[in-house]
């Protein structure tokens, strides 16, 4: 990107960057990163949702920092500079949370502090932000970040129609009356493999729809 | 990739240190008024909730001066202690001190049904971290009338549903004291009758967890066994 030639903010190039982790480079169907919250989270949508919104932000402002320094960095200490990067967007996320939507932040529990060894992030950040300006190295981040939440959305609402019968705390199933016709949440949706296997799931959805994804033998 | 020297590099770390230090201790200290608060209202929403009555972070403040009327700090031995406010007692750092030295609150509850109602806190360990709740007991100072308990990072589905309404209603009506001696409120694996008056099921999959709810609840509330035997009418 040497040209002398200004390129727009948001040329077809930084388009993409945006929107490949939404599909054909996502990071947990695709790339299969980050699973490990993916279970964790994903019993109710809020929580979901919230740490959709966390990881984005971390990721999004972790790549914009580690982008801006990425000169100034010494390669041989780069990978402590990058967690301690993440580490302090991820303890101001926290302690806002802790502030401003404290339900949420005691439902999340020790899973924002584990947003830190999200693979996503120092993934990005070694492979994208180190060798990229800042402005594309944001949208990266909020690429990916938005590419693990909408997976994680995504999850949490199939995880909490089917397990507790709700849509954000609201009673669907009750509502609808089909409790008394003899259907029952099933409990197993609750547990941590319905999410792997809900993943699976969306993972073979895409592979269905989207063949390029295939690989070749 | 340009190289760096030693010096650069140790100057570079040093800054970033010192100024992740100072961006973090600003943060913590200019939110904390906020964190406290919620605190505060967790802790009065979760009293509220042993009696029953559920409330919201904006009516929690409200409903807890309405029905938690009366508070005060005793010892060991059943005596009220001066010059300390129940609410404040940090029962973590209580259970470090000697048994007779312990300040031991107690909150008095009126809910709607006229009953009169006294709150004990309880504090022990679960599998990852602290747990605790709040014990209602009705004026006999033997059948409780409701329970509330919370957890820091109990496992969800699994320890973490200790405070789900569905454990916690188990241990409605059931008693403390046999035949005038303390026995607390067991946690029974396989189940327990409902017409067991001291004990309850425990949580499938969730064994140490309940295992140290058992032990929080005797060893809290045996504590009290003076004022209980003496207050009961």
């Amino acid at each position: 990107m040497s040209n002398t030639e200004k390129e727009p903010l948001f040329s077809p190039k930084n388009i993409k960057l945006l929107t490949a982790p939404l599909g054909r480079n996502n990071p947990i169907t695709v790339q299969v990163l980050g699973i490990c919250s993916a279970l964790a989270v994903t019993v109710k949508l809020k929580p979901a949702l919230v740490m959709a919104l966390s990881v984005t932000i971390v990721t999004a402002v972790s790549n914009l920092v580690i982008a801006l320094m990425r000169r100034s960095i010494p390669e041989r200490i780069r990978i402590i500079v990058q967690l301690v990067v993440i580490a302090t967007m991820v303890i101001l996320v926290d302690q806002f949370l802790k502030a401003f939507a404290f339900d949420v932040s005691k439902q999340l529990s020790v899973f924002v502090g584990l947003i830190i060894t999200n693979c996503i992030i120092m993934g990005r950040l070694e492979a994208f932000a180190m060798a990229n300006k800042p402005w594309p190295s944001f949208l990266d981040g909020l690429g990916n970040g938005a590419g693990y939440g909408i997976i994680l959305v995504i999850v949490a609402f199939f995880r909490e129609l089917f397990g507790s019968g709700t849509f954000m705390g609201y009673p669907v199933m009750q509502k609808l009356g089909i409790y008394s016709v003899g259907y029952e949440n099933n409990g197993m949706m609750i547990l941590p493999p319905m999410a792997l296997i809900v993943v699976g799931l969306i993972i073979w959805f895409q592979r269905s729809r989207d063949h390029a994804l295939i690989e070749k033998k | 990739m340009k190289e760096f020297s030693n010096r650069y590099i140790y100057t570079f770390s040093i800054i970033m240190v010192v100024a992740v230090a100072l961006l973090l201790s600003l943060a913590a200290t200019i939110l904390q008024p906020m964190q406290l608060r919620n605190l505060e209202i967790e802790k009065k929403k979760s009293m509220l909730e042993s009696i029953h009555v559920i409330a919201t972070k904006a009516d929690a403040e409200d409903l807890y001066d309405k029905y938690i009327t009366e508070s005060y700090v005793i010892n060991s031995k059943g005596e009220k202690q001066e010059g300390i406010d129940a609410f404040d007692v940090n029962l973590r750092a209580e259970q470090k001190k000697p048994a007779e030295e312990q300040y031991l609150p107690v909150f008095k509850a009126f809910p709607d049904d006229g009953e009169k109602v006294i709150i004990l806190p309880v504090e022990g360990k679960g599998l990852w971290g602290p747990i605790w709740g709040y014990v209602a007991l009705r004026s006999d100072m033997n059948t409780i009338y409701g329970v509330t308990f919370d957890h820091k990072g109990e496992t969800p589905g699994l320890g973490a549903e200790i405070n789900t309404t569905p454990f916690e209603s188990m241990f409605n009506d059931k008693t403390i004291f046999q035949d005038g001696k303390f026995v607390s409120v067991g946690v029974l694996k396989g189940g327990a009758p409902d017409s067991d008056p001291h004990n309850v099921d425990a949580i499938s999959g969730g064994t140490i967890t309940s295992k140290g709810l058992e032990a929080m609840l005797s060893d809290c509330l045996v504590k009290y066994n003076e004022y209980l035997s003496t207050n009961k009418n």
